[in-house]
Parts: C-alpha cells; sequence; structure tokens
C-alpha cells in the first residue's frame, strides 16, 4: 500500500496498538528544559521508578536564562532554584546536560539540530510545543505536557492516537524579501490557529525543497500555530549535507546505512492525505501580525481587515485590536514600533542573523527602537562573530546579548513592556505572551531588520538592494 | 499523579464565553517558574482575574461569587498555543473537573485527559444554549455524565452525547494513569529499543 513519509516514521515507531485507544508510541529522543521538567522528575521519584535510557535523553537551560551576564549566578531565585533542578536531576539519572556557561548550550530546537542529536526519521518531543521544528529533518517531532515527559522517562514511550494527514503544498518562486517566516504566516494566516487541528502537515512543493535546512526549521516550528501536532519535511541532499560531520551525527560506514536508510523516508507518489492545500509562491508577501493570534496576519502593505472579512466572533476580534491598540482599516506601514526582537527556536539561526545585517548593514539602529539581539545558541553566537555580522550589528549601534529563549516567552527579565509595539521574529502574539500588556507584531527578520532602522513598520524591500 | 475518579458530575457551571482562550491566558508564563505542582489555582486567568496592582478585575467572570461549580464552559478552540501542561492543572487545582467547549486545542485536550479533566465536547448549538441559560439563571445545573458520555442542561432536558476513546475512559473512570499502563510493559518496550534505527 502506498503510504506517506507520516506514516513511515509513526507505524515504525508503534510498540503496541491498545483498541479504542492511543497507540504506544516510542521516543528516539527527548529534549528536557529547566521549565517543563522537574515536577516530572517529581513525579518519578514520588512513584520511585528510575529512567528508562537516560542517554535518549538531552537537557540544555533556556527558557529562563537570563541573555546578559550569563556568568554570574542567576538574580531571580525561582529561575535559580528550576535550573538547580535541572542540573541535579541530569547528574542523578545520568542525563546530558548542557547548562548555562555550557559552550553547548542554548534554546533545545536550536542546539538539537546543530549538533546532530536530530535526525531524519526519528520520533522526538520535548516540553515545549514547538518542537515541532525538529520536523524539518523528516522527524516526527512534537510538544508534550508534563505527565507526558514523566512517562518519556519512565518508559521512553507516550500513548498518542495516530493524528489525521495534511499536505501544504506551496509552489513557484518566493519573491524578493519573502522569507520562510513569511511563508508559515502566510500559511496561517490562510489556515486561521484551528485549521490544522488533529492534523499532522506535510510541508511539499518546490519552495519547500529549494529552502535552506533554517528555513525548513523555520516552517516546521511554527506548525503548531495552525493547531497542527507538528509538521515535516522530507529529507533530501539539504537534509544530509547540513547534517554530515556535526558532532553526534553518524558516521564512516554508520553513516553509508544511516543514508541508505534515509534516502527511503518519502511521500510515495500515490499515497494520500485526508485535506490537501496548494498556495502558489508568488501570492507571498513580506509577512506582519496585526492581532492576538498568529492567525491574525497580513501582507505588509494590506491595511488591518475589518470583522466582517476576517469572518468569526466580532467581540473577540474587537478585543483583540483593542489589546492591540489598533482599528479596522489601518495600514500596518508607518505604525510606531519600540521593540525589536531577533531570536527564539523561530528565527534564531545563523541565516536569520544574516538576513537582519543585510538590512541594518551601512544604516543606524532608529533612536526609538530598543533592539534585543539573541543568538539562538553559543554555536550561533560564534558564527555572528566569524562571519562578521558583529561588526555590521555594533557599527550600526546594536548589542548582542547571550542565547536563551528571552522575549519569546519572557520568563527571564527581557520583557516587553505594557503598551509598547514589538516586532518580533518568535512565534506568538498571545496577549501578555512577551511581558505583561505587551503588543507583538510577528514578522520576519528582514522586516524585523527594516522595523530596528526606521523605528516603524516598513517594507523590507525597499531597504534591500 | 494520581486523581480522583471521575463519572457523573452535576454542577452550575462557570461560563467564560471566549473564543480561543489561550493556555498563555489560562496561566502566564510568569507562574511556570514552580518545581512542584502546587498553587496554580491561585493563578488560573491571572491577568483576567486581577489588575496590575493585583485588585480584583470585578467583571471577570471567576470574580463574581454567582457563578460557581466543577464545569467550565469555553467558547470555541479552548486550550490553544502553548502546550505547557499548567494550563490544565491550574483549572484542576482551581476546583475544575470538567471543561465544556464546542472545540478544543490538541494538547490541551491531552492533557486535560492526563491530569483527570473531562473535556467534553459540544456542538455550537448546545454551547449556546448552556450560555443563554446560564445568563438566564446562574445556578442551571448540568448532568455530565461519563459511563453514557451524556452532557445534559437540566433546566430544559436538551442533552447531547460526547466521544471519548475507550482507554482514556476506563482511565478516568477508574483514577488511573497512563504512566501506570506503560510501567506494566517495560520489557517489550525494551526488547523494542533493541531493534529500533537509533
Ligand atoms: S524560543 Fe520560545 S518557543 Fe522556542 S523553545 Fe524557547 S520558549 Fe519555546
Amino acid at each position: 500500500m502506498a503510504t506517506t513519509l507520516f506514516d513511515k516514521v509513526w507505524d515504525s515507531h508503534v510498540v503496541r496498538k491498545i483498541e479504542d485507544g492511543p497507540d504506544v508510541f516510542f521516543i528516539d529522543r527527548h529534549f528536557i528544559h529547566e521549565v517543563t521538567s522537574p515536577v516530572a522528575f517529581l513525579g518519578l521519584k514520588n512513584r520511585g521508578v528510575d529512567v528508562l535510557f537516560p542517554e535518549r535523553t538531552f537537557a540544555t537551560a533556556d527558557h529562563n536564562t537570563p541573555t546578559i551576564n550569563q556568568h554570574l549566578p542567576v538574580a531571580d531565585p525561582l529561575s535559580a532554584n528550576q535550573l538547580k533542578a535541572l542540573e541535579e536531576n541530569s547528574a542523578k539519572y545520568g542525563i546530558s546536560h548542557w547548562g548555562l556557561g555550557n559552550p553547548k548550550n542554548g534554546i533545545v530546537h536550536v542546539v538539537g539540530p546543530e549538533n546532530g542529536i536530530t535526525l531524519p526519521g526519528m520520533t522526538i518531543v520535548c516540553g515545549d510545543s514547538h518542537t515541532s521544528t525538529h520536523g524539518a529533518f523528516g522527524c516526527i517531532a512534537f510538544g508534550i505536557g508534563t505527565s507526558e515527559v514523566e512517562m518519556v522517562l519512565s518508559s521512553q514511550c507516550i500513548m498518542q492516537p495516530k493524528p489525521k494527514k495534511m499536505r501544504i503544498n506551496v509552489n513557484g518562486k518566493l519573491g524578493k524579501g519573502v522569507v520562510p517566516k513569511d511563508v508559515a504566516l502566510y500559511i496561517i494566516s490562510k489556515l486561521t490557529t484551528a485549521g490544522a487541528t488533529g492534523y499532522f502537515v506535510e510541508y511539499a512543493g518546490d519552495v519547500f525543497e529549494n529552502m535552506s535546512m533554517e528555513g525548513r526549521m523555520t516552517v516546521c516550528n511554527m506548525s503548531i500555530e495552525m493547531g497542527a501536532r507538528g509538521g515535516m519535511i522530507a529529507p533530501d541532499e539539504t537534509t544530509f549535507n547540513y547534517i554530515k560531520g556535526r558532532e553526534k551525527a553518524p558516521s564512516g560506514e554508520a553513516w553509508d546505512k544511516a543514508l541508505a536508510y534515509w534516502k527511503t523516508l518519502k511521500t510515495d507518489a500515490d499515497a494520500t492525505f485526508d485535506i490537501e492545500y496548494t498556495y502558489n509562491a508568488e501570492d507571498i508577501e513580506p509577512m506582519i501580525t496585526y492581532g492576538t493570534n498568529p492567525g491574525m496576519g497580513i501582507g505588509i502593505t494590506h491595511a488591518i481587515p475589518t470583522a466582517e472579512e476576517v469572518g468569526g466572533g466580532k467581540a473577540t476580534y474587537e478585543k483583540s485590536l483593542g489589546y492591540m491598540g489598533f482599528a479596522e482599516g489601518q495600514d500596518m506601514i508607518g505604525k510606531q514600533v519600540d521593540y525589536v526582537f531577533i531570536g527564539s527556536c523561530t528565527n534564531g539561526r545563523i541565516e536569520d542573523f544574516r538576513d537582519f545585517a543585510s538590512i541594518i548593514k551601512g544604516r543606524k539602529k532608529a533612536d526609538n527602537v530598543i533592539a534585543w539581539i539573541v543568538p539562538g545558541s553559543h554555536i550561533v553566537e560564534a558564527q555572528i562573530r566569524e562571519e562578521g555580522i558583529y561588526d555590521i550589528l555594533v557599527a550600526a549601534g546594536f548589542e548582542l546579548r547571550q542565547p536563551g529563549c528571552s522575549a519569546c516567552l519572557a520568563m527571564n527579565d527581557d520583557k516587553i513592556p505594557a503598551g509598547k509595539y514589538a516586532v518580533s521574529t518568535s512565534n506568538r502574539n498571545f496577549e501578555g505572551r512577551q511581558g505583561p500588556g505587551a503588543r507583538t507584531l510577528l514578522a520576519s527578520p528582514l522586516v524585523a531588520a527594516a522595523a530596528a532602522v526606521t523605528g516603524k513598520v516598513t517594507d523590507p524591500r525597499e531597504l534591500l538592494n | 499523579m494520581a486523581y480522583d475518579k471521575f463519572e457523573i458530575l452535576k454542577d452550575s457551571v462557570v461560563p467564560l464565553p471566549i473564543e480561543n482562550v489561550d493556555t498563555d491566558q489560562i496561566i502566564p508564563a510568569r507562574f511556570l517558574k514552580a518545581t512542584k505542582r502546587e498553587g496554580f489555582g491561585d493563578n488560573l486567568f491571572r491577568d483576567w482575574r486581577y489588575n496590575s496592582d493585583d485588585t480584583l478585575i470585578r467583571d471577570f467572570v471567576l470574580n463574581n461569587p454567582i457563578y460557581k461549580g466543577k464545569i467550565l464552559v469555553g467558547g470555541k478552540n479552548f486550550g490553544s498555543g502553548s502546550s505547557r501542561e499548567h494550563a490544565a492543572w491550574a483549572i484542576y487545582d482551581y476546583g475544575f473537573r470538567c471543561v465544556v467547549s464546542s472545540f478544543f486545542a490538541d494538547i490541551f485536550k491531552g492533557n486535560a485527559l492526563n491530569i483527570g479533566i473531562l473535556p467534553v465536547t459540544v456542538s455550537e448549538a448546545f454551547l449556546a444554549e448552556i450560555f443563554g441559560e446560564v445568563e438566564k439563571d446562574a445556578n442551571t445545573q448540568v448532568e455530565v455524565n461519563l459511563p453514557a458520555q451524556t452532557i445534559t442542561i437540566l433546566s430544559t432536558g436538551s442533552q447531547e452525547s460526547f466521544a471519548i476513546n475507550g482507554y482514556k475512559k476506563h482511565n478516568l473512570l477508574n483514577g488511573f494513569d497512563d504512566i501506570d499502563y506503560l510501567a506494566a510493559m517495560k520489557e517489550d518496550i525494551k526488547q523494542f529499543a533493541t531493534a529500533s534505527h537509533y
């Protein structure tokens, strides 16, 4: 029978099928961080059970960490407590731990791929919804809750009903200034934040085939924002080239064997999906969000739609625009921006900083803007320096911070103040996500750069050569 | 973590007729710093319940004493956004055992079931009827019957069936969780792991 990439990976990981129940689903790799793991470890302790396969779990500190002065003790006692719990639990159970100050430390979904821990055909989970990022390698990867973290620690399995299958095709050539983040925001604006609930998505078409691994990670990362369990892209030469030579990637004979397997990981030509959508690359503009969910995005040159145009609940829509301080029909171009955040597991990789630098090079940071430039990992930070991007940042009046989740969820000190507008390359613009009362405009690194140098929402195409 | 068994719940409801209630609203990220699973109910819907100076926002439903009960009724697409299980803990810890909506976000639904909260998906019309009845009488009683998989508005007699998979139903009825199940099949899992690609 013809099967999809998703079927191939899913079916090969089912340990047991429970009648009228979920599948017992085997997990190859498990990432943990300081926020969603302590209670899971406490659960293990209370039950008196051990970690079944400690070598399959990897710990990194990221959600709660400061992005300046990481060499100093963490000031917030609650954060410090969580970091300590992660370190102690990892040591106790023999789990590899990249804590603060470790040269491999960084955001969980950035360090997994860059160290070759993430490999095609794996099943990967983490107590963070953007685990979907790893789908870029042809993995089934998704976020789980803390009870499930405990399940994976104790049994390397979780209970999962198999989701339905969706394929999203985007074909054609992306226009100038249109980058993977725009593709993701465009798809979500079409499907809405619940449009893919219950589905696992495969992205296909030449736009994704021609995309770099960084770009594919950005797209898969955002899958969760349309309600999908996750998203994946079939591995190809781009994938294999990215993986080759990374620290934990197979080498020698093991590489050849792995490669032969990876090449089988694709959807058969006659396989079918429960639902399929197709879009044209030419229709996608640089995108920006105007509301309080990631589905409320528009092409940057467009006006904020009316409640009638978007459909759905009018009261909810008005509440959202009220929070943002926007009104129906207003243009997004020219709106004042107070903060710019580039970073997160969505857009905190080297390519994102290259994009950012391409616009700010030879320009100056706008006086009214506070910019937080946060690499996704120490490895990304080192690349920023090596490639001369650091010098471009400094010459333009920007500072570089240290790696972490930072203003993506604002659990550390990087909070956007109430009422302020932030153009952010992260993934969520919910009320208060970037700090109580913060107003978030999600966008690509190019749009963020354009805002950072002009102090307002600006079409990046006007600043690109 | 063990939780109370769920069978039949008959109670008044707390109405929250807002769509797309995301988990950042249910429990804001700044309250995720705990290393224990306690006290989350105090911060349930924190920013809707309290002003920034910690004074009560009077017109938010949880602050209105006429609405009480173990059943929370929310608008469409309840629990979207972040995967934080803390959202479900906060709801449980506050005292809810059942959440009714016309649509639930996937992860929230899974998290809820794992910790002993029953998510009940009803039709849009049924949801509207609950909201309408509660508006007329805050003490409107709703009965959620897990064995029969039905939900009934007692004042009007309207009833709908809801779906739940047999495995989860069995767990809820008995107060079991998945970890208990998995612990019993450890040998099978070890064998499976030996044969896997990674
Ligand atoms: S950057 Fe944001 S989405 Fe990514 S892992 Fe950190 S908190 Fe989660």
